[in-house]
């Protein structure tokens, strides 16, 4: 029996132990999109400001733009929210009222402001599983032929949109 | 005594212990083989929110949503591929428990074969290596002069060195 052999072990475990170190600093809830190069699901929902008016695809899509799914369930979504006031006039902000009340939404706006252009409200949340969103807040980026192009999971705050979304709106632009 | 206590512990066990589908919707369904399959699906499909959960585990807003949703699809008469894939192309394979075989999930399935392979080729080699050393306990004359020799010899050589220390 070589010595060298006696090594194996030790050398499996070193490997295992950075298997798993890699393991822990992978953050689970970061998945891909299935939707990504996608187009934006069809759907036929009222807008947030009024029950009458019907939203379609072809309202949203036009621009580069984000798509927010928000709630005011979402602690979260309070706390994302200034700054996406900041980001209203870098980029248009497409809301998707996800699973809300629609008084409690509209009073929110009322106070906090309005970042959004325009606001579906998906009461049931059917347009949420088309989009294959799992909670809030999500942002979509969609070109402008309206195809999903980048997903983020959380909140948006400055890194975020300095890291993440900005260069992709930025080349999307310049796609023409 | 000890019994009596321990009759009492198990009985509260049984009491607070819940089904083992913690989430309970009241759907109505049209015929056993339908529920049945519901059921089946909530324990393939993976809640998406909460990681490490069936949708029938959970009862976090979106597996409700989700379950829901499987719900209408069996009702439309969706066969089960149908509505994996129809929340596979919103979620992503991470919603399926069991993923499909294909280009990606490939190492995933193999893996374990592998390893047993592995496993089986290590136990074969040292298995060979043990049989490749004689293991048989006769000697042949030669042999077993020498070993005479040698003893004799370790016998003489100890009472040399007993005598010197007398």
């Amino acid at each position: 029996m070589k010595r060298v052999y006696l090594f194996v072990p030790l050398i499996l475990f070193i490997a295992l132990v950075a298997l798993f170190a890699k393991g822990l600093k992978l953050n689970p809830t970061e998945m891909p999109s299935a939707l990504i190069d996608q187009s934006v699901p069809e759907f036929n929902l009222p807008s947030l400001a009024s029950e009458q008016k019907m939203l379609t695809r072809a309202d949203l899509v036009g621009d580069v733009s984000l798509i927010n799914v928000w709630g005011t369930w979402c602690p979260s979504c309070m706390h994302e929210h200034p700054y996406l006031m900041k980001l209203a006039n870098q980029v248009p902000i497409i809301g998707i009222n996800y699973k809300d009340v629609r008084v409690d939404a509209k009073n929110w706006l009322a106070k906090l402001g309005n970042p959004y252009v325009v606001n579906v409200f998906d009461e049931m949340g059917t347009l949420g599983i088309d989009l294959g969103v799992f909670g809030a807040p999500e942002t979509y980026v969609i070109d402008r032929q309206g195809m999903v192009r980048y997903k983020h999971v959380g909140v948006v705050n400055e890194r975020v949109w300095q890291e993440r979304l900005k260069p992709v709106v930025e080349r999307l632009r310049g796609e023409g | 005594m000890k019994s009596f206590y321990l009759r009492i512990v198990l009985l509260i066990g049984l009491a607070v212990s819940g089904p083992s589908l913690a989430a309970i919707d009241t759907y109505k369904f049209d015929d056993e083989l339908t529920r049945e399959r519901f059921y089946q699906l909530s324990d393939e499909l993976r809640c998406p929110k909460c990681q490490n959960q069936s949708l029938g585990d959970s009862n976090s807003p979106i597996a409700t949503d989700l379950r829901r949703e499987v719900y209408r699809l069996l009702n439309e008469g969706k066969t089960d591929q149908q509505i994996k894939d129809y929340l596979v192309a919103r979620y992503g394979e991470y919603i399926l428990y069991r993923p499909e075989l294909s280009g990606h999930t490939l190492m995933l399935w193999l893996a374990p074969l592998l390893l047993l392979a592995i496993g089986l080729i290590v136990v074969l080699i040292l298995v060979k290596r043990r049989r490749a050393i004689p293991a048989t306990g006769n000697l042949d004359m030669a042999e077993q002069q020498r070993l005479k020799a040698l003893l004799s010899d370790a016998e003489t050589s100890s009472d040399e060195e007993s005598g010197k220390r007398d």
